[in-house]
């Protein structure tokens, strides 16, 4: 398989580099654009395995205070789960009491991560 | 069957509405919109005209200078803002001073009172702001600002009062005179309403009323006006209406304060076909900020909070017609009541009821049977404290501000829903209690008045909006996330 | 007589909370905070997006999780807190006119005063956008209620004009509930929001970000029908034949922030007519003695981190008024902004008070790269620090040394300003 090519901007500061990152057989074997270490390593995970923390609210039932239950993957999944863990929220319903923390959606999609309150209700 | 069906509940039908509800008369008032005062009448530059600008013996001349003077007293019956704080008409050379003595003398011939010329001077001293161009002006004392929500509001209340009913979204799609001289008035939901008199007080559209009655045929053109409002922190940047004395250059803009406490610039002139084209343009708000300098300095444009359009009801004659068609009995035409419309309208009003009342021989009710005052909703921004803290000791809503930049309480609020006649949208609590209307418009109190909304008048989300059906503020699923 | 309390801080958002339990910490016992919503957090309360807390908690928050730490914390030191309680007014001489439903209209006079109302967002006619006044027009941040709070939706086609931070969250935001996001315009030929939010607001979800763009047309006479979006040349202006049409229901508006000054204007604090927040000195003082301000009331941040170290200061400060008075009027230099800083806070200190390594947080007007952030004190540089890019979306500091201030007894000026290299 020949090389191919992708571009990325790079987060980490706001010079956003454009960095262009070189792929072989899925392997990324050069990352050219960027003025720091950061880049690189930013670049190499984006492109192996792109994560993201995905946050929502949800309704919640039986609370004096609150109408809608903040919420957030506990840690990051899987860029592509992202829009399948918002089809699984969309259809929660929280139920008070609950605490920071407490899981609401155990293993959300079967990416290993909970979905977790991020308020009190 | 009815006596009167009035078409349009802008000042000028609500006034109307209110002098016939003196009488004996079975008055209903059909509205386009979902609430009064949703034309012409919401979108002008409140001000009470001294009336020297009309020709002298026109029938707006006479209702200006009469409205004016019925306004005040009007004002403290029916408890609604004004403020009389005089207007100038400034000129910016020599020459203009030749103007202001025309409008002076046809000022005097129309009956203004107390029109006098003051020179630089003295107008410096009145207006410090005034721009460094500024000869002369022409001083009229009894001119004044209004609250033109609140003008129209509390007419319509008051003839609500008085038995009037009220019917909002309704278009009038036809009208048919019967061979016994009654009519049909033919509304958009189907209903026909059998009246023997009808009053065309429809604004803008008021062609379209009168040409399906009458065969000689009016038109309007609806003139745009175009204006921007500025926070309070500007609203003492000049403490009188400052007009501007036309010149060969064209016209001027005015700069107001208002009684809000805002600073109102505007309006433009334009044309247009469409009567509900009450949309703003790139050049007219361009044209507002740069002629507003001819006649005041430095007026603080990076505190403006909105910018709005209104529409006047033109008609190439300039000159309100009101009276009934040869060709139409029972048919009262209140129609192109542009400028100066909102001042003269207390005068308009009395003067079309005549008119139906000759027609129909209405009885006055006795005395005792009819109110002549109405109590309006306290407004807490600007008002004493002390004032305040004696409404939050008896009534804990009014400890409990919904709107923060116009200190609006959730008392206010409930009142301006629970009223006769009372608001069913954003933008109808907006015009009775000024919620919303401040420098963050909206931006923080509409999700709370889209919540009393809701309990208070048994909605759901979705159907709350902010000027009636068709401007729903939230779609759908919304409500099925929390249901 | 009148009630009284030694610090009285307006507002319960990030900065008030911060401020509360730093004035305590120093010392006073006597603190109450006055907030209007009906719980203490503010406007962290509907930022329910991870990214805060980076700097000052070494790890990762939501916007209800950081301002829980505080609230917990003013909590445990049993601090009162009003609830719905709304300030009306200030004076000069710090009496604090308030309002609420259970005590309706009081007063009380405060040692201190901590300004800490935060900003509001600018509205669409701020912005002179031409067009109908139809339902579906919203600033972010309103937008951003309903949905994270109240759990509505305002509209299913979005277009949004402006590409500050919040703007950019709710784009993202929308997405995820299933609205469709057309495009982000905006104005300046760069972003105001962060590179990180750009990224993972918009291009995560194919967004295009149209810079140099305004929304020129509003469609609609009841509900938005329409948006029209026009590319615009160096001076702003609409280039004629750029126009796209989109059609869409919504137009989120996220085209900058307004510190909420309207109390402290009453008090009779002296604003900046840049940050449009008072005018402090390094104790964050304002002209009024005894009135402190710190957080988005005192100038628009874009990190929450930065607004509790603020705030905190403010809160020691204020602390400090209260147990020693007025200090005696000492020497005061002038901090200056020049050269492409737009302004700076504080804009004066005081050598003898002032901490050792005062800290002064300033913007840019444009974006700059390869510059040199320097100081000034008189006509001597002090420092010379090179940035390899600078823009006015993100907030920059630099650090005042007292002793270089101390070395020159009679110096009056210290000027912050950018330099080529």
């Amino acid at each position: 398989m020949s090389a191919t090519t992708r571009e990325l901007t790079c987060i980490n500061c706001p010079l956003g580099c454009l960095l262009t990152v070189t792929l072989a057989n899925g392997e990324v074997t050069a990352v050219t654009g960027n003025t720091c270490k950061r880049g690189d390593t930013y670049a190499r995970k984006e492109i192996a395995n792109p994560t993201r923390i995905v946050t929502t609210s949800v309704p919640v039932d039986g609370s004096a205070t609150e109408r809608m239950l903040s919420v957030k993957t506990e840690r990051d999944i899987p860029k592509g789960e992202i829009f399948n863990v918002m089809t699984v929220l969309r259809k929660t319903r929280a139920t008070a009491p609950v605490e920071v923390g407490d899981v609401i959606v155990p293993n959300v999609c079967n990416t290993g991560v909970d979905v977790v309150a991020t308020r009190r209700a | 069957m009815y006596d009167v069906v009035i078409v349009g509940a802008g000042v000028s039908g609500c006034a109307t509405a209110r002098e016939l509800a003196r009488t004996n008369a079975c008055i209903c008032v059909v509205e386009r919109e979902e609430d009064v005062c949703c034309g012409t009448s919401k979108a002008n530059s409140a001000i009470v005209h001294a009336g020297f600008d009309a020709q002298t013996g026109s029938l707006m001349a006479k209702l200006n200078v009469e409205g004016n003077a019925l306004m005040w007293e009007l004002a403290e019956k029916l408890d609604f803002a004004v403020r009389r704080c005089g207007s100038l008409v400034v000129c910016t050379s020599e020459e203009g001073i030749e103007g202001l003595n025309e409008l002076l003398e046809r000022g005097r011939a129309n009956g203004v009172p107390d029109l006098r010329i003051v020179y630089r001077d003295e107008l410096v001293q009145m207006e410090p702001n005034i721009s460094d161009t500024a000869v002369a002006a022409l001083w009229a004392p009894s001119a004044g600002i209004v609250d033109a929500f609140g003008l129209n509001i509390a007419l319509a209340e008051n003839a609500a009062q008085n038995g009037t009913e009220f019917r909002f979204n309704v278009p009038v799609e036809n009208l048919q005179r019967r061979e016994d001289g009654t009519w049909d008035v033919c509304l958009g939901d189907g209903e026909r309403l059998h009246t023997r008199c009808v009053v065309n007080a429809a604004g803008v559209f008021s062609d379209t009323i009168h040409n399906m009655a009458c065969e000689e045929k009016i038109r309007i053109i609806p003139r745009k006006g175009e204006y921007l409002l500025l926070d309070t922190t500007a609203g003492s940047h000049v403490s009188h209406t400052i007009f501007m004395l036309p010149t060969k250059m064209g016209k001027g803009v005015l700069v107001s304060p208002t009684v809000h406490g805002n600073l109102l610039v505007g309006p433009t002139a334009t044309d247009v076909d469409d009567p509900e084209a009450t949309n703003t343009t790139r050049e007219g708000l361009a044209e507002v900020a740069s002629k507003c300098a001819l006649t005041v300095a430095n007026v603080p444009l990076r505190e403006v909070i909105t910018s709005f359009a209104g529409l006047r009801a033109h008609q190439a004659g300039h000159e309100f017609i009101i009276g009934m068609p040869d060709d139409a009995p029972g048919f009262v035409d209140c129609a192109a009541i542009e400028s100066p419309g909102l001042t003269s309208c207390p005068a308009v009003g009395k003067m079309v009821a005549d008119i139906v009342k000759d027609y129909l021989s209405l009885e006055m009710k006795p005395e005792g049977e009819w109110v002549d005052r109405r109590e309006g909703i306290p407004l807490l921004e600007g008002a004493p404290i002390e004032q305040w803290a004696e409404l939050a000791k008896q009534d804990k809503a009014y400890g409990n501000v919904i709107c923060r930049c116009r200190h609006v309480t959730e008392a206010q609020i409930l009142s301006a829903i629970h009223r006769p006649l009372g608001a069913r949208s954003l933008d109808g609590v907006k015009r009775r209690v000024t919620a919303g209307m401040g420098r963050c418009q909206g931006g923080f109190c509409s999700p709370k008045i889209m919540e009393l909304l809701e309990r208070e008048l048994g909605l759901e989300p979705k159907e709350i909006t902010k000027c009636g059906p068709g401007s729903e503020l939230l779609v759908e699923e919304g409500g099925e996330r929390r249901a | 007589m009148r009630e009284h309390h030694d610090v009285v801080i307006v507002g319960g958002g990030p900065a008030g909370l911060a401020a509360a339990v730093a004035t305590k910490d120093a010392g006073v016992e006597d603190v109450v905070v006055l907030e209007r919503d009906a719980k203490l957090g503010g406007i962290l309360n509907q930022c329910i997006h991870n990214g805060f807390g980076l700097h000052t908690f070494n790890e990762e928050l939501t916007g209800p999780e950081y301002a829980l730490r505080y609230v917990d914390q003013v909590a445990e030191r049993g601090i009162t807190c009003l609830l719905n309680t709304m300030v009306v007014d200030i004076s000069g001489d710090r009496v604090v006119t308030a309002v609420n439903p259970d005590r309706g209209v009081f007063t009380m006079d405060a040692g201190a005063v901590v300004l800490a109302m935060g900003c509001r967002e600018r509205p669409r006619g701020a912005l002179n956008i031409p067009g109908f006044r139809p339902a579906g027009i919203y600033t972010a941040g309103t937008a951003q209620r309903l949905v994270n709070i109240e759990g509505q939706m305002p509209g299913r086609n979005v277009v949004i004009l402006g590409s500050g931070d919040i703007g950019l969250i709710m784009a993202r935001r929308m997405t995820l509930e299933g609205a469709k996001v057309h495009c982000v315009a905006e104005l300046m030929p760069y972003s105001g929001g962060l590179k990180r939010n750009i990224v993972q607001c918009l291009d995560d979800f194919g967004i295009p970000l149209l810079l140099s763009h305004t929304v020129t047309c509003i469609e609609g006479k009841r509900r938005v029908e329409a948006v029209w979006v026009s590319e615009v040349d160096e001076r702003m202006q609409p280039i004629p034949g750029t126009e796209i049409r989109y059609p869409c229901d919504t137009l989120l508006l996220s085209v900058g922030l307004l510190p909420e000054n309207e109390l402290s204007r009453g008090a009779g604090v002296t604003l900046s007519p840049i940050t449009r927040g008072p005018i402090v000195d390094d104790s964050l003082q304002t002209n009024v003695q005894g009135v402190f301000a710190c957080g988005n009331v005192l100038h628009v941040h874009d990190l929450v981190d930065y607004v509790s170290q603020e705030a905190a200061t403010a809160g020691a400060c204020a602390a400090q008024f209260v147990r020693e008075g007025c200090a005696p009027a000492g020497r005061t230099v002038a901090v200056e902004a020049s050269g492409g800083v737009r302004y700076t806070v504080p804009s004066c200190v005081d050598p003898n008070r002032m901490a050792a390594k005062q800290v002064v947080r300033f913007r840019v007007g444009d974006v700059y790269r390869d510059r040199y952030v320097s100081v000034y004190v008189d006509d001597v540089r002090v420092s010379h620090r090179k940035k390899r890019v600078m823009a006015p979306g993100e907030m920059e500091e630099v650090v005042l040394k007292r002793s270089d201030l101390e070395a020159r007894p009679q110096a009056s000026r210290v000027l912050v300003t950018l330099e080529e290299v």
